[in-house]
């Protein structure tokens, strides 16, 4: 399915394409066309079948259940959007068991492309897309469940760093769901299915959209540009390896938690009309990697590593002190962080302004011997930071998966 | 990827007129607790679903996606495809719940161009090797007389009865759901 571009060409989609639309007419052309882009998957259906077929994308699912939840381990999809929640008055541990039971059911329904129970546009549900719903819960969530006692130690808002420009209607939440897949409309049915459901419990305290390149456009694994045009995320640890294990799963602190992880989301507002002020030098200066590439200073490959010993002629750091990478490094692969992260790109404001900028979702097994670190490192000298402004900031423990029948958040509630 | 559900059309005839002190009591009124709207989907696997814990107590039916509309009124409606994994009609003549003082198998019929709830002559039947949808809009389980209110979340155990005497008992989990127009008829139809 991660086929090659030269897939576009593949006479047999393009047999597939003239079939579909000489059988369906007008209204297939669409269908081809998308199906050609995924020519493998089109290829592979039967020959004899004339009916539309959704291509190969749209019916992709990322299995539910499982020891961890889903949309942290896979491959970042297109389009996300992270809806935060603070919990009515009255809705207590049984209460959170019940709108637990509830939204694990519509996730574990609408991942597998089946409509949720009630689902008033079950139509809408057959394509996932590669749909993962993941949730988490905020500080105020251990609160309202009586369950204090049961909080991961670091869980709790981020200190205030001197780089934070936070607005409260971007901060905070008791109940987080990430919702991801590859394509808009299928995130927004599952959005609608899960608020209808959560809101009998709560109330909607923010939303966030995010999107990277539409699947397809690249090649998956590729790591993407964000808003700033900067290759972003080069050194990540890789889903399935032993550093994002040693990283990411919760393996000691509360039991319940074991198998889950934490996520922190920052909304980080990038001021583009100075970056757009800077020239292509003090901006690789700033980052210590190239733009063209993202090579580092001192390499000629995405992926060479940093040397932040090198000195140029004049006896300087070819890397400076101050460079975002070299700030940002983290020796020890345990105190890594996995980044998780969309852009976003809002309305820009009447004089032009844009509202843009990244909604950095990290995950970590502790937030404050991973985390912060790394972010007072940053908050100190980073030279990006006169580009970057934080803006939103919550955090969340991501409790484990759970196995069919079972319901997330059941380890901590049940 | 949803196959297409069996529905099952029961013989037309006269609408049985039954004495129902609650029935009588609401009249016909317009209620909310229901959606003419086709949400079907008979292919549902069920799985990890807080409704889906069905036993059988010896029915040939199986119970799939269960569901109750949350109410904090007199009455709601419980949905679910009814499978009939036997070689002979299946048919439901009567059911209780644990929340309800009476429960009853119900339809949707046009009378007079206007969609009309009402006691389902005949029960629900649901012919050999063959699927019944339970559905907002079309038939269902009524019930009457809640003795409490059914949350989000919450679950109802259900009992339905067939005309040779066994039993189906499931629990339908209650989710929040918009209402829609169609009028109760407690039996008041003319003709």
């Amino acid at each position: 399915m991660d086929s090659s571009p030269t897939d576009l060409v593949a006479p047999a989609a393009a047999a597939v394409g003239r079939r579909r639309l000489l059988a369906g007419g007008a209204l297939a052309l669409g269908g081809a066309l998308a199906g050609a882009g995924v020519g493998a998957a089109a290829a592979g259906r039967g020959t004899g079948d004339s009916r539309p077929q959704p291509p190969g994308y749209g019916v992709q699912k990322v299995p539910f259940h499982g020891p961890h939840q889903a949309g942290i381990d896979t491959p970042a999809q297109a389009h996300a959007v992270f809806l935060g929640f603070d919990l009515d008055g009255g809705t207590d541990r049984a209460a959170l068991g019940r709108m637990m039971r509830l939204l694990t059911d519509d996730a574990a329904r609408l991942t597998g492309g089946v409509p949720a129970l009630a689902d008033t546009e079950a139509e809408l549900a057959e394509l996932p897309a590669r749909l993962t719903v993941t949730f988490g819960f905020g500080p105020g969530f251990f609160t309202a469940a009586g369950l204090d006692d049961r909080r991961p130690a670091s869980l709790a808002p981020l200190p205030v760093f001197s780089i934070d420009r936070l607005q409260d209607h971007w901060c905070g939440g008791d109940l987080l769901i990430q919702i991801c897949a590859d394509d808009p409309l299928t995130v927004a049915h599952a959005q609608r299915m899960l608020v209808k459901d959560a809101r009998t419990f709560a109330r909607l305290r923010w939303a966030q959209r995010g999107f990277r390149r539409g699947r397809g456009v690249q090649e998956d694994g590729v790591t993407q540009r964000n808003l700033m045009g900067q290759i972003d995320g080069t050194v990540n640890p890789a889903p399935g390896s032993d550093v994002f294990d040693g990283a990411v799963w919760a393996e000691d602190g509360p039991e319940w938690l074991r198998g889950g992880t934490t996520m922190v989301l920052r909304r980080i507002r990038m001021e583009l009309e100075t970056w757009d002020a800077a020239d292509t030098r003090a901006k690789e200066f700033s980052i210590g990697r190239t733009l063209g590439t993202g090579a580092p200073l001192t390499g000629a490959a995405e992926t060479d590593p940093p040397d932040f010993a090198a000195r140029d002629a004049f006896g300087l750091p070819v890397i400076s002190e101050f460079a975002h990478v070299r700030r940002a490094h983290v020796a020890d692969p345990r105190q890594q962080i996995f980044r998780r992260p969309f852009n976003y790109d809002d309305a820009p404001a009447a004089d032009g302004t844009p509202d843009t900028g990244l909604l950095f979702a990290s995950f970590q097994r502790d937030v404050a011997g991973q985390f912060l670190p790394i972010q007072r490192a940053l908050a100190a000298s980073d030279l990006l930071n006169q580009w970057t402004t934080p803006i939103g900031s919550a955090v969340f423990a991501i409790p484990p998966g759970c196995a069919p029948g079972g319901w997330i958040g059941q380890t901590l509630l049940g | 990827m949803h196959a297409m559900p069996t529905t099952t059309t029961v013989p037309g005839r006269s609408p049985r007129l039954r004495r129902l002190v609650a029935a009588t009591a609401l009249g016909a009124i317009s209620l909310s607790a229901l959606v003419a709207c086709g949400s079907g989907d008979s292919s549902s696997p069920a799985k990890a679903s807080p409704s889906t814990a069905v036993t059988a107590d010896a029915a040939p039916l199986t119970v799939k996606d269960p569901w109750v509309k949350a109410s904090n009124t007199e009455m709601t409606g419980v949905f679910a495809t009814l499978v009939n994994t036997t070689g002979a009609k299946v048919t439901v003549v009567s059911g209780t719940s644990t929340v309800s003082a009476k429960t009853e198998l119900h339809e949707v019929a046009d009378v007079d161009g206007k969609p009309t709830m009402r006691q389902k002559a005949g029960g629900f039947v649901i012919p050999a090797n063959a699927s019944h949808e339970l559905k907002p809009g079309s038939d269902h389980v009524m019930l009457m007389g809640l003795t409490k209110a059914v949350k989000p979340g919450d679950e109802v155990t259900v009992t339905l009865t067939l005309d040779d005497g066994r039993t189906l008992k499931f629990t339908a989990v209650a989710k929040a759901f918009a209402g829609a127009k169609e009028d109760y008829n407690a039996g008041m139809t003319k003709g």
